[in-house]
């Protein structure tokens, strides 16, 4: 008997059209074969443009944009379905082969309630309306979420990110498919909501025995759902194997880099004598709104140490950056620099308080004008700050081109012509020129793949022992500070609710939040999902949870 | 109140919508004002005695400040009362209300073909995107918009009126025709607005459509093997309404405001012709009418655009 889905030998080919240039045709899958049995589990995993997305998605006959399958079978139950013409594909899609993408909330229609949605291709294999919004209760019940009997009434901006996946889940195995793509479920989650979700996706593969491709660049996500993984770049596998053997024992380096990712580590620094960032009693909120977003923050930074702010989205961050730079200004409390008190407002700061504290932002593509080169962009700050023109500025313009280790050999180059991680090399380096004493990342590894933001980090490190300049690094991901940080600040609803060193804050014993998003971080071995769920159901009697 | 938000939203376009109709009667008022010229002068002629003048200014309320006149008209005219023609000293609501009634039967069929004819061409050029039927279809409503409207209603009259004599070439129609010969009557300056405006409407229709296609929720509906009449049906035109009802309003206001020239070309009883006809004979009563009903038809449809965009926007209509 036949595997449920064989893939042999996959070609896929694009139209790039690189700025400047004539189009080419560039191969974005070569040569990958699977083969995928009924009720198993399949997580392919790899860095952004290794190609899993696409392999997923030729399961469904698609292309995504200008993707063309331009060779190899795809094989369902031994039918081809390459070869299946329009009527073949929408027998195929979304019945007996369903999909789940990353973004639930952008692949939502707006204008339309989620019980429609969920129900719209049952409904279109010709089962009574009333079966198929039953069965979509009974998967949304299964899938842990509130309301199941009336959450289908609603719309989807009226459900939270970690409500709309689940949803999204329940769409996709409302019609009984045999197989589902799971194209990177939980990545734009918090890493709280994330095991919630995680955990649902994974008792519904069980209880419905359905099988599945799990996509995700994050192996130790993998490892929780998948029976088997393979390992993608490039558009070719690495390799493939069980679950246990690629994260117990890889065979190949690039899996062994992939499995001991985050080899960056910081010893920590104690601080020295005078703060050079003193934030007191800071208090903010947005115009129109009557919600506090920072309630009364205190925090330290000395100079030449980095001080990590975690927490989940909506925690207030990004808000306490904005501040800071004189974005927004307080509502109270005060923002000292070296010192000095800092005007809390942009305008009254002078440009020297401008100069000394520079930021690096989570997305580098839209943080740089495209329409200018390298040496442009690195060029302007230092001739705002320092006047250096000509000659001057393009030597000291090489200079931290090297230091960034890209070389000016790029210095021509438009931002379009880089990739993810040399953006933010340039924007460190924009930073740098303006020589600050302190300077704010925002996310700024959050959009990058893992290698690629070790890299990133590295950098940093190096540059503060070099340039003794201050950090104040803001993220989600528990990773990033264990590699840099020497303080830390632990931020929930616009409170810090736990500061201190490094080794101290990540430490027992913690504080309720503290310790749920310690447990949540998914760690790289089997089972630990369930063990995570097993503590957690203990700890909260049944059916409160949410 | 659970909806209040959406509430004030709509009451505040209202009041907007107001305040916009009351600038217009402002600017209409001090436009007519500074005609040059004297209407008393106009009225009696070149060889009027001073008394004479004088007399009629102070009947006319001409010795008014321009304040006080302008109050006088605008109370006056929000009681329905826009004052007597100069001209001929006819009640200007009486004879305005038949015409305006002729003009929003014409404006009215133009629309009732125009609407449904642009939204389905719009569908159906998305439908068949980059190919012939989308060609086509871009290509005959880009010619017909790029004619004048006179143009278009002289080559409409040779070719349906005087060639093939289908129908009249001259649209008068009154009260005894029965509908049917009202229809025949109007078929030209129909044929003609539809034309005028079908392009404009089709081409908003299917630029917003193919802008919400991009979605990634419409890659949802193909990855549910959706038909692709159905995605663009029930997925992408609910997301693609503001846009296309904003269009179709203006559309439709041109219909009633715009269409003087047709009028005119097929010497259609309507407000245009009547608005042109004094003019003509500077009688500033009628034109500061028709100018204030103009106004309230473009106001009155953009607000009703602006109210189907806000409650077509299901984040507002159903806040979490």
């Amino acid at each position: 008997m036949s595997a449920l889905l064989e893939i042999d030998d996959l070609r896929i080919e694009a139209t790039s059209y690189p700025p400047g240039e004539k189009p080419r045709d560039v191969t974005i899958v070569d040569g990958v074969s699977l083969r995928l049995e009924r009720g198993r589990v399949m997580g392919l995993i790899g860095e952004s443009g290794a190609g899993k997305s696409t392999i997923g998605l030729s399961a469904m006959a698609y292309g995504r944009g200008g993707v063309r399958i331009t060779g190899g079978a795809v094989r369902l139950n031994g039918t081809d379905i390459l070869s299946g013409g329009a009527r073949g594909l929408r027998r195929l899609r979304g019945k007996a082969v369903t999909y789940v993408a990353q973004s639930a909330a952008a692949a939502f229609n707006p204008a339309r309630r989620l019980m429609e949605q969920v129900i719209e291709t049952t409904l279109a294999q010709g089962i009574p309306r009333s079966e198929a919004e039953a069965r979509a209760v009974t998967l949304f019940a299964r899938l842990g979420l509130p309301d199941p009997d009336t959450i289908g009434s609603r719309y989807p901006h009226q459900v939270s990110g970690g409500q709309l996946q689940r949803v999204m889940t329940a769409m996709a195995l409302c019609p009984g498919p045999e197989l589902v793509i799971f194209d990177e479920p939980t990545t734009a989650l918090d890493v709280t909501t994330q095991i919630e979700v995680l955990a649902a996706i994974k008792e519904a593969i069980r209880d419905t025995g359905v099988a599945a491709l799990y996509i995700t660049h994050d192996l130790a996500v993998v490892a929780q759902v998948a029976d088997d993984i393979m390992v993608l770049r490039h558009g070719k596998m690495v390799e493939c194997g069980a679950t246990a053997q690629i994260i117990g024992a890889p065979r190949e380096d690039y899996t062994r880099a992939l499995v001991s990712v985050r080899q960056v580590t910081h010893p920590e620094k104690s601080a020295a004598a005078d703060p050079l960032l003193r934030i007191e009693a800071v208090t903010a909120r947005y115009r129109g709104l009557a919600l506090d977003v920072l309630k009364d923050i205190t925090l330290d930074l000395a100079p030449g140490r980095t001080l990590a702010v975690v927490g989940e989205s909506g925690s207030g961050k990004s808000t306490l950056a904005r501040v800071i730079t004189g974005l927004l200004p307080p509502a109270a409390g005060s923002v000292r620099f070296d010192g000095r008190d800092l005007s809390p407002a942009l305008s009254g700061r002078s440009k020297n308080d401008l100069r000394e504290l520079q930021m690096i932002y989570q997305m580098a593509d839209t943080a740089m004008n495209p329409r200018q080169t390298v040496a442009t962009i690195i060029g302007r700050p230092l001739e705002f700050y320092f006047g250096l023109r000509g000659a001057e500025r393009d030597r000291r313009v090489a200079e931290l081109l090297d230091e960034i280790e890209l070389g000016k050999g790029f210095s021509d180059r438009y931002p379009a012509e880089l990739s993810g991680g040399q953006k933010q090399r340039v924007c460190i380096a924009r930073a740098l020129a303006a020589r600050p004493r302190l300077i704010i990342c925002d996310e700024v590894t959050s959009a990058l793949d893992p290698l690629v933001a070790d890299g990133i980090l590295r950098l940093l490190q190096r540059l503060q022992q070099e340039e003794g300049v201050a950090y104040l690094f803001i993220t989600h991901d528990i990773a990033t500070v264990r590699a840099i940080a020497d303080e830390i600040a632990v931020m929930h609803r616009g409170r810090v609710v736990r500061q201190g060193p490094k080794a101290q804050v990540l430490s027992p014993p913690f504080d309720d939040y503290t310790e749920l998003l310690l447990a949540s971080v998914p760690e790289m071995r089997e089972g630990w999902l369930e063990e995570v769920i097993a503590t957690r159901k203990a700890a909260t009697p049944e059916g409160t949870r949410a | 109140m659970q909806n209040g938000f959406l509430l004030k939203l709509v009451v505040q376009r209202i009041a907007l919508g107001c305040l916009l109709l009351l600038a217009a009667s402002g600017l209409i008022f001090v436009g007519t004002q500074m005609l040059p010229g004297d209407v008393a002068q106009s009225i009696l002629g070149q060889s009027a005695t001073p008394q004479a003048l004088a007399n009629l200014r102070a009947e006319l309320g001409l010795d008014q400040p321009p304040l006080t006149r302008y109050l006088d008209w605008l109370g006056n005219a929000l009681q329905g009362d826009l004052g007597h023609a100069l001209s001929n000293g006819q009640d200007i609501a009486s004879s305005i209300a038949g015409r305006l009634g002729n003009t929003l039967f014409l404006a009215g069929t133009a629309a009732a073909i125009a609407v449904p004819l642009a939204l389905a061409l719009g569908l159906l050029a998305v439908r068949f995107q980059g190919r012939w039927p989308d060609r086509l279809i871009s290509g005959v409503t880009l010619a017909t918009i790029s004619v004048p409207e006179f143009l278009l209603g002289y080559l409409a009259m040779f070719a349906l009126a005087v060639q093939f004599r289908v129908f009249p070439s001259v649209s008068s129609i009154h009260d005894g025709m029965s509908l049917g010969q009202q229809f025949q009557a109007i078929a030209l300056p129909v044929l003609v607005m539809v034309l005028v405006v079908l392009g404009h409407m089709m081409r908003m229709t299917r630029a917003a459509i193919l802008n919400v296609m991009q979605s990634a929720y419409i890659e949802t509906a193909e990855l549910k093997g959706l038909r692709r009449f159905t995605i663009i049906a029930r997925h992408a035109l609910p997301n693609a309404v503001a846009p296309i009802v904003n269009v179709i309003m203006l559309n439709l206001a041109y219909l009633v405001v715009g269409v003087v020239v047709v009028e005119v070309v097929f010497v259609y009883p309507g407000m245009g012709q009547y608005l042109v006809d004094h003019v003509a004979k500077r009688d500033v009563p009628v034109v500061q009418a028709c100018g204030l009903i103009f106004a309230a038809v473009y106001i009155g449809l953009n607000m009703i655009a602006d109210l189907v965009a806000i409650l077509a926007n299901p984040r507002l209509r159903h806040p979490r």
